[in-house]
């Protein structure tokens, strides 16, 4: 018994070391550095050599001046073992050890004896390793969607591990392709037409879900059950199925290449889950405020606005950033209605940019960056009401 | 007096709703009835442009006559399918000028030229040529006759409003010899992309239901790839998955885990040996499913966590007495407790899946075996121009969709009468 956690002890330890140092080594590859082998078996072995030792040193002594040592073992091992790398490579994996040895101080004689502890232990790694290998593949792309945008074409061919930032260039040289997109490709256009359409849909559609949440919520009518049931079921219903019908009236219309055209079928699109997401909370709202209000003298204008209205920001605000997150991020329709480059949202303008001849990808990726930095700037800042409403409008996606 | 406060609520509450049930009847109901009526018809992307009729205005003076001009308007149908009928002409002019010898189909009445110009069949040309004269022998302005614009009116046949319908929309589609492959795509992307997006969400959230350092940030960057914008994901994906010059490949060949670069959107299928057996692999589809799941997994991700802080914590102490191991402790308490939301979330996700076009389009346009019957309404609408095959895929779709809803409304019923 005691064999066997001490074996999976050692091997899973040491298994997690490396996979760390892994994930270590390919950020310093992607910085340009010429690194090519990992090491496997060298760094398995002794990295269940210094776990043997971690156990047997138990608490014999001071326990950093133990992490200290054993974590500066390991760096000078592999300091040896890969050559000619820079200083902070080294760093780095004295850093990871350090980190490396810090988790596994519980795991002495007395947690190894234990029922399993094996299997504790091995859940513990795995969720640590999660944590890394998700927060790695996870932001990696955006990373460099980023760095991409910094870089100049020849760099880009030259090396397509590089994605170091040289802060050395200067700023004006850092952010050339910003100032092409914004200039050349007339994303400054593009975006005004984005904040417009995605702002014109959240007003558009408070100004048509509030009254109508209100009514499903609160009032008695004929009809209000199959109402609420078929907003759920319109929801389901995707863009794709509308797009040719749409298209085709729209193109007779003359409401095609138009923002009011967008705007209208955005609108629509939102409006069964904004409708969904505040008669819920309208619900929760105790009803003995609007019989105070109907007291008061109110009509039914005065009280969504003077008391549910007020009452309910929360709720509103979650709908209105779920709603312009929707609509800025929009590609399907824009693709559809817009042909024209006047009209473009910057995710038309994107994608026409990559369907065009040759558009350089650091101009794309800078597109890109323009983007996508409103959108998570607004999901970090607001997170707990958007959380909200992504939670509330998941049926969507 | 109640019945009468009943009877303003209800009305108020009419008043209330209608503008939104308008609106979603007008731009998402009856356009899915509308695709109904289209897949029964033979149209296609060029009959859309409604037919005008087209006048240019062009003005010459005569020779050793300035009180004298001709107006030579080159008339033409716009259309190349079809005809014009009852085509109506009208031009203003300005005061003091009079037409000589006027043809007989048009006729000339305080400044104002009006012409009957009968039906124009498709493609149809004719110049009308006019000589005015000024009345009181005057020099003719040109700028000013240039001024007016003649206004033209005609009327055409809608192909979209006539009677004529066809089954060959639905015959082509159930026919073609794609259809069972089209099939099979679109259910194995939808299967194994909801599948992947629960499991990974299983796995994030039981990460992020543990105490370390960060976690709330954690938790929002989990949702990034759910909250960007999917053009610009899809395109960063395409440049890391790029053969020659992305960063995937790069890595995989200076690790020398792969000898030469793999084209994972463009190529449609990989054969790998396992254990002796060959058996092929549809990589771009694959690929296709694994950026889906990278992109979705932080929705279910979210619902579970959701449902995994509510799991009453004396259930996992009871467990801890009874000596339970944390793989016992997961199956037998936390996935019982959260197999209804992932019942929900499957379901849900099975249908938006289902019907997932952008992921697609941006990342291989439906290229190398990707193409699923989403990206097939795209192709037969737009890029074939024949919208009633369009419509008629569509329709596919909506069928399938009303059979995901109503085993969905079943369950989710269901969980309620148990609750």
């Amino acid at each position: 018994m005691k064999i066997k956690n001490i074996l999976t002890y050692c091997f899973i330890s040491s298994l997690f070391l490396f996979s760390l140092i892994c994930i270590w080594k390919i950020l310093v590859t992607l910085q340009g550095i010429e690194l090519i082998n990992f090491n496997f078996n060298k760094l398995f072995i002794f990295g269940i050599i210094l776990c043997v030792i971690n156990l047997l040193i138990g608490k014999k002594l001071n326990l950093n001046i133990k992490l200290i040592l054993l974590a500066l073992l390991f760096s000078i091992f592999d300091y040896f073992i890969s050559l000619n790398l820079p200083f902070w490579y080294s760093l780095g994996i004295f850093l990871i050890s350090l980190f490396f040895f810090n988790t596994i101080k519980n795991y002495d004689k007395n947690f190894l004896s234990k029922n399993h502890s094996s299997q504790k232990l091995f859940f513990n790694f795995l969720t640590l390793f999660g944590i890394t290998l998700f927060s790695f593949v996870i932001l990696f792309p955006f990373y460099m969607m980023l760095v991409t945008s910094f870089k100049t074409q020849a760099l880009l061919l030259l090396n397509p591990l590089d994605f170091s930032i040289n802060f050395a260039q200067g700023l004006p040289e850092l952010f050339k392709s910003y100032f092409v997109v914004f200039k050349d490709y007339n994303f400054g256009r593009y975006m005004l037409t984005s904040t417009i359409v995605s702002l014109g849909t959240v007003v558009i559609t408070l100004i048509f879900a509030i009254p109508a949440a209100y009514a499903v919520a609160r009032l008695n009518f004929f009809g209000k059950n199959f109402l609420s049931t078929s907003i759920l079921i319109i929801y389901l219903f995707p863009a794709i199925v509308l797009v040719i019908p749409l298209y085709t009236i729209f193109s007779q219309l003359g409401l095609r290449n138009s923002i009011e055209g967008l705007l209208i079928v955005y609108t629509a699109t939102t409006l069964p889950v904004a409708i969904y997401m505040l008669q819920g909370y309208f619900k929760s709202i105790p009803k003995e405020l609007e019989e105070a209000g109907i007291i008061d003298g109110q009509n039914w204008l005065g009280i969504i606005f003077k008391i549910i209205l007020p009452l309910s920001l929360p709720a509103i605000s979650s709908v209105a950033l779920y709603v312009f997150m929707i609509a800025w991020n929009e590609f399907l329709f824009s693709l559809m209605f817009l042909d024209r480059p006047n009209t473009f949202t910057l995710s038309r303008a994107i994608q026409f940019l990559n369907v065009g001849a040759e558009t350089p990808r650091q101009y794309l990726m800078a597109g890109s960056v323009v983007v996508t930095l409103p959108i998570l700037i607004i999901f970090v800042y607001f997170e707990k009401y958007l959380v909200s409403g992504l939670t509330a409008g998941s049926v969507k996606g | 007096m109640s019945t009468k406060l009943a009877k303003i609520e209800k009305r108020t509450a009419y008043l209330l709703i209608l503008p939104s049930v308008l609106l979603v009847f007008s731009i998402i109901l009856f356009p899915i009835f509308s695709n109904i009526w289209i897949s029964f018809k033979n149209v296609e992307l060029k009959d859309l442009r409604i037919p005008e009729p087209r006048a240019k205005k062009l003005v010459k003076s005569i020779k050793d006559n300035p009180n004298q001009i001709k107006i030579i308007y080159k008339l033409r149908n716009s259309s190349l399918i079809q005809e014009i009928t009852n085509v109506k002409f009208k031009d203003k002019y300005p005061d003091d000028i009079e037409p000589i010898d006027l043809d007989n189909k048009c006729q000339f009445k305080s400044n104002l030229l009006k012409c009957e110009l009968g039906n124009w069949p498709k493609k149809y040309r004719e110049n009308l040529e006019i000589v005015f004269q000024n009345t009181n022998n005057q020099e003719i302005s040109k700028k000013d006759i240039k001024s007016y614009k003649p206004k033209l009116s005609g009327k055409s046949q809608n192909i979209l409003l006539t009677y004529e319908f066809t089954l060959n929309n639905f015959k082509k589609v159930i026919k073609d010899k794609a259809f069972i492959d089209l099939l099979s795509t679109t259910f194995y992307y939808t299967f194994f992309g909801t599948i992947g997006a629960i499991v990974f969400g299983i796995l994030a959230a039981q990460m992020v239901n543990q105490k370390f350092f960060g976690r709330t940030f954690m938790r929002s960057v989990l949702l990034f790839p759910y909250v960007a914008p999917v053009v610009a994901l899809a395109y960063t994906w395409e440049l890391l998955l790029d053969p020659t010059s992305g960063t995937l490949n790069n890595l995989l060949i200076n690790y020398q885990i792969i000898d030469g670069p793999i084209n994972l959107l463009g190529q449609k299928y990989v054969t790998l040996n396992i254990l002796g057996f060959d058996f092929k692999l549809r990589l771009a589809l694959t690929t296709v499913i694994i950026f889906e799941i990278w992109r979705y997994f932080p929705l279910a991700f979210l619902f579970i966590l959701a449902r995994l802080q509510a799991v009453p914590k004396e259930l996992y102490e009871a467990a801890d007495v009874d000596g339970a191991n944390p793989l016992q402790k997961f199956l037998n308490i936390t996935l019982p407790q959260i197999l209804a939301v992932i019942s929900i979330l499957f379901m849900i996700r099975f249908i938006w899946n289902f019907n997932k076009f952008e992921d697609i389009f941006l990342l291989t346009g439906g290229a190398s075996g990707t193409r699923t019957l989403p990206i097939n309404v795209y192709q037969q609408g737009f890029s074939i121009g024949d919208i009633g095959m369009g419509s008629a895929v569509s329709i596919v779709i909506v069928v399938f969709l009303l059979i995901f809803m109503f085993i969905y409304f079943k369950l989710l019923g269901k969980r309620a009468d148990e609750n």
